[in-house]
């Protein structure tokens, strides 16, 4: 068994990049991420501050993968504006937004474009409001978001402390939790709800896009989607006792929670995105020694049925091989899980370039008996070439990876952003010890059937 | 209530509704701050260029433009597939600020020699612009290495509209065509321009020309290969559907090589016959019209009693229809009333005033008819038409499904063939299967809408158009 304190034991570099460009992406560009984020705000529309095609893909691409009506604006640059600056433009769009949207808030990121003619956004903002100050204006968010500089999950992440920002004030505190679980599901979104609402624990979740982005059917149309974190909520999470962030990555960057932690004293702790027992456990720890309440009865015999499958399921699993990709947190989350259950993650893959992603995924593997390879800043060709001789038995992510686990002849099981191919992406749960018990299943069923189909006997009972 | 914005009634029009005859507003700049469905020019380009298999196709820039599109639509190969594949320079700050030349040189020659293209376009998509990269200079160096045509692709988003995405497209496969230009020309042969075989249409609408005598030299782009476009000035006519995109294309062709080109659609019966018979009529060749006929009667006659068989079920449903490209829409117009459905709300991405005013012309009085609109205007044109079907792309399904209209995806994603006679089977099928879904009938809109009262929704429509 190889320690994660040894690290020397693995040869680990990065791969080199075998091509300059990248070759079908595995990651995706940072406006769309803060986009996410501003419509788990409520009443919050997105601006996207740059030509009119950022914003329309953007928004074709979360649509296909949430189904629910996303509407994403565009300050729709032209020749001039790419010349003399989007200022009017931006204008605008921000009057035409409150006449048709009437928004509580409107969450601006900025495109590759406007950020490298270099548009002062404060500033523009700054001038609306001066000229509008006699009117009840919407809150005006502003995260700058350059995709040459980080990933979707860098433009979410800037979008939320952009957020805090521009919204929380400090006071007394107050008893309750800031919870930031960062790019997960809706249906997580709304299992991390239930928990701390199980637990008794008071608490705000930014963002909160359960309802936003997974609604029920509408009786008449709604111009932006009912839900999401309030913004008297955002503003209360100032005085807050402590703010929880999923993310093991994020230590010691300048996030949300951090924000918070800085400025108003909101004591905050990181935690890896809680799946699998490991994780999940910890999770819980911090829960219950923070509040000082027990961990609800429901919640422990979860995990004890959790443990029985895992039993059950243990050789079906032990010794596979899997690739996983996606997010670096989440690849790591995943990985970490693996681990626990004996699989291996040969490959763990990001599009982005963290510079810690290696740490971040070693430090979560305890019993993985062999080397896995670690690539950051990669792409999905890059990992089809390396796996081929990899013995690989499974892929794991979004539906992006579809193709590599076509080629290879193994099952994809299908998690995170996006799922394009299959309805319910959003449903997916992946957290806590229910959603542990929801990815073990599929696993242990997509290995089973994987047998099955390859089997001539056909057997029915296995 | 909704409002439609100020500076957008002028692109609003109902049918008999108005004293006057005001022609639409288009071919403008979408609002700043409204939700337009509209793209930029690298999807023009993108979407014309994309089907081409055996072309590498390199998004210089960051990895967005690139990402977004990747493997996006149905369009079939035959053979290669390098079309599928998403390669972008994947510019980071350091190109920003120092220039992404070198990136792209490096990108480009590397890429050529694993895949060995027939050649590359390289869109340059809007910070290209910017930061002032020698695209050209670029291309031209790696062709003069390589030995392939390495085209730029002038896309920058910004610079206006989709459409002139697809001239940015026409001028860059003009390239190709006059590499091949001045051969001897083929008899009773054809390029088919406009169709980009999502789902196989271009080999469907191939197999009539077979069986009509004709030959086709080139598919621009369906099914594409560089060596077909590079012979294809030597067919007789150019049948161009999808004309917003390929007519710059025909037309410089006709200027260079006086090739003659036939606007046609292959969506519907009608037009799909009226395109055959037009093709026929130009070679003016008895044994190609006899054949032409004979395949028709066939065809229609294979069809005919299903689609009555629909028909019976739909009659009386209404349509809302928002597609790209108006020639579409015309030929939407026409199929869904073969299904006895009437369209209440007509709308395009690109329309132009002649495109609008044909449109005006076909449909019935009270039809509304749009140009680039937006996710509310759409969703209260169909709240108030009451429309129980919605012909659209990805971005306006979950409209539709929110209002409980029925939907039917009839855009470059699709994996559906709607095009030509086994097409319009198609169409019918999926719409009736859409339309007469018992779900619906849980839809809290759809129950709304039941009880609504019509003079109402009038009234609503009225207000609307009222300044
Ligand atoms: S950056 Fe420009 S070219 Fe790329 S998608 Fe956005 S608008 Fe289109
Ligand atoms: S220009 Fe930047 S923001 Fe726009 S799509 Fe490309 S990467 Fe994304």
């Amino acid at each position: 068994m190889i320690k994660t304190e040894t690290k020397e034991e693995f040869n680990l570099e990065i791969t080199s990049r075998n091509f300059t460009s990248t070759r079908n992406a595995c990651k995706l560009c940072a406006p769309l991420g803060a986009s996410i984020a501003f419509r788990g705000i409520e009443g919050c529309i997105p601006l996207i501050h740059g030509s009119q095609g950022c914003s329309t893909y953007i928004r074709r691409y979360v649509i296909s993968h949430f189904k629910e009506p996303i509407d994403i604006a565009s300050s729709n640059f032209s020749e001039q504006s790419a010349i003399f600056g989007g200022g009017d433009n931006l204008k605008t769009a921000i009057d035409n937004l409150r006449r048709q949207y009437q928004p509580a808030a409107i969450g601006i990121s900025t495109t590759c474009l406007s950020e490298t003619i270099g548009d002062d956004v404060e500033l523009y903002i700054d001038q609306y409001r001066k000229s509008n100050k006699d009117e009840s204006l919407p809150v005006i968010i502003h995260a700058s978001t350059p995709s040459y500089r980080g990933t979707h999950l860098e433009g979410f992440q800037e979008a939320l402390r952009a957020t805090v920002e521009t919204l929380a004030r400090g006071g007394p505190h107050t008893d309750r939790l800031n919870l930031i679980p960062g790019f997960l599901s809706a249906e997580d979104l709304r299992h991390l709800k239930e928990i701390l609402s199980d637990f008794g624990i008071g608490h705000t979740l930014l963002p909160d896009y359960s309802e936003t982005l997974d609604g029920e059917s509408w009786e008449e149309y709604q111009k932006l989607s009912a839900g999401g974190t309030t913004i008297e909520a955002i503003r209360a999470m100032g005085r807050a006792q402590a703010t929880i962030q999923f993310g093991k990555s994020l230590k010691g960057l300048n996030t949300a929670a951090t924000f918070l932690e800085g400025k108003f004293g909101v004591q905050s702790l990181t935690l890896g995105i809680p799946v699998g027992i490991r994780e999940t456990d910890l999770f819980f720890k911090a829960l219950k020694e923070w509040s000082g309440l027990e961990i609800p009865q429901k919640y422990q015999q979860e995990r004890g049925r959790l443990v029985d499958a895992y039993i059950d399921g243990h050789k079906y699993v032990y010794g596979k091989r899997a690739i996983i990709y996606g997010e670096a947190d989440f690849v790591a989350a995943l990985a970490s899980w693996l681990d626990e259950i004996g699989i291996v993650p040969a490959l763990c893959a990001t599009g982005a370039c963290t510079g810690k992603f290696k740490e971040t995924v070693l430090s979560g593997l305890k019993n993985c008996p062999e080397e896995p390879l670690i690539c950051e800043d990669t792409d999905f060709a890059d990992m089809l070439d390396t796996c081929r001789t990899m013995g690989i038995d499974m892929v794991m992510g979004s539906s992006k990876g579809y193709f590599i686990s076509r080629k290879l002849g193994v099952p994809l099981v299908r998690v995170g952003f996006p799922i394009h191919d299959r309805i319910g992406g959003q449903r997916i749960l992946h957290v806590g010890y229910r959603g542990t018990q929801q990815l073990f299943d599929r696993v242990v069923n997509a290995l089973i059937e994987a047998g099955q189909e390859r089997s001539a006997v056909g057997y029915s009972y296995i | 209530m909704i409002e439609i914005l100020k500076d957008r009634k002028k692109q609003v029009f109902q049918k008999g509704a108005e004293t006057g005859d005001r022609g639409i507003v288009c071919e403008k700049a979408s609002l700043a701050g409204s939700v337009s469905q509209r793209a930029c020019v690298f999807c023009g380009s993108r979407v014309v260029l994309y089907p081409i298999a055996d072309a590498l196709h390199l998004v210089h820039g960051p990895v967005g433009c690139a990402a977004y599109t990747w493997d996006i639509r149905g369009s079939l190969s035959s053979g290669p597939e390098l079309h599928r594949l998403s390669f972008s320079t994947d510019l980071r700050e350091k190109e920003v600020i120092f220039g992404g030349e070198k990136k792209l040189y490096a990108a480009l020659t590397e890429l050529i020699k694993a895949y060995a293209p027939k050649a590359a376009f390289v869109y340059a998509t809007c910070i290209i612009g910017l930061i002032g990269d020698d695209v050209q200079a670029v291309c031209k160096k790696v062709q003069a290495e390589q030995g392939i045509p390495v085209i730029p692709v002038h896309s920058e988003g910004f610079r206006g509209t989709k459409k002139d995405g697809y001239k940015a497209a026409c001028e860059a496969l003009f390239r190709l065509v006059v590499e091949g230009g001045g051969q001897p020309g083929f008899p009773l042969s054809i390029n088919i321009l406009g169709d980009f075989n999502l789902a196989g249409e271009t080999w469907m609408i191939k197999e009539y020309y077979r069986q009509m005598g004709i030959k086709v030299v080139s598919c621009i782009t369906g099914d594409g290969r560089v060596d077909e476009i590079r012979e294809s000035s030597r067919a007789g006519l150019n049948v161009v559907q999808c004309s917003g995109s390929m007519t710059q294309l025909a037309k410089m062709m006709e200027e260079t090589y006086g090739l003659p080109f036939k606007r046609v659609s292959y969506f519907g019966i009608e037009d799909t016959a009226e395109a055959l018979y037009s093709v026929a009529r130009h070679f003016d060749d008895l044994q190609v019209m006899r054949k032409t006929e004979e395949l028709v009667r066939s065809e229609v006659n294979r069809i005919y009693p299903e689609v009555q068989h629909y028909r019976k079920a739909l009659e009386g449903k209404k349509a809302a229809i928002y597609v790209g490209g108006s020639f579409k829409a015309f030929s939407l117009v026409k199929a869904l009333r073969h299904l006895g459905i009437q369209t209440a709300i007509v709308g395009s991405q690109t329309g132009n005033p002649e495109d609008y005013e044909y449109l005006k012309e076909i449909c019935d009085a009270g039809t509304i008819i749009v140009d680039d609109t937006n996710p509310l205007e759409l969703s209260r044109f169909m709240m108030e038409k009451d429309v129980d079907l919605l012909i659209g792309g990805v971005k306006e399904r979950p409209i539709a499904y929110k209002m409980g209209a029925a939907f039917c995806d009839h855009n470059h994603e699709r994996k559906t063939a709607l095009a030509g006679f086994e097409g319009m089977l198609n169409f019918c099928r999926e719409v009736y299967a859409s339309i007469m879904s018992p779900v619906w009938q849980f839809s809290p809109a759809r129950q709304r809408r039941a009880t609504m009262e019509q003079t109402f929704s009038e009234e609503i429509t009225k207000a609307m158009f009222s300044t």
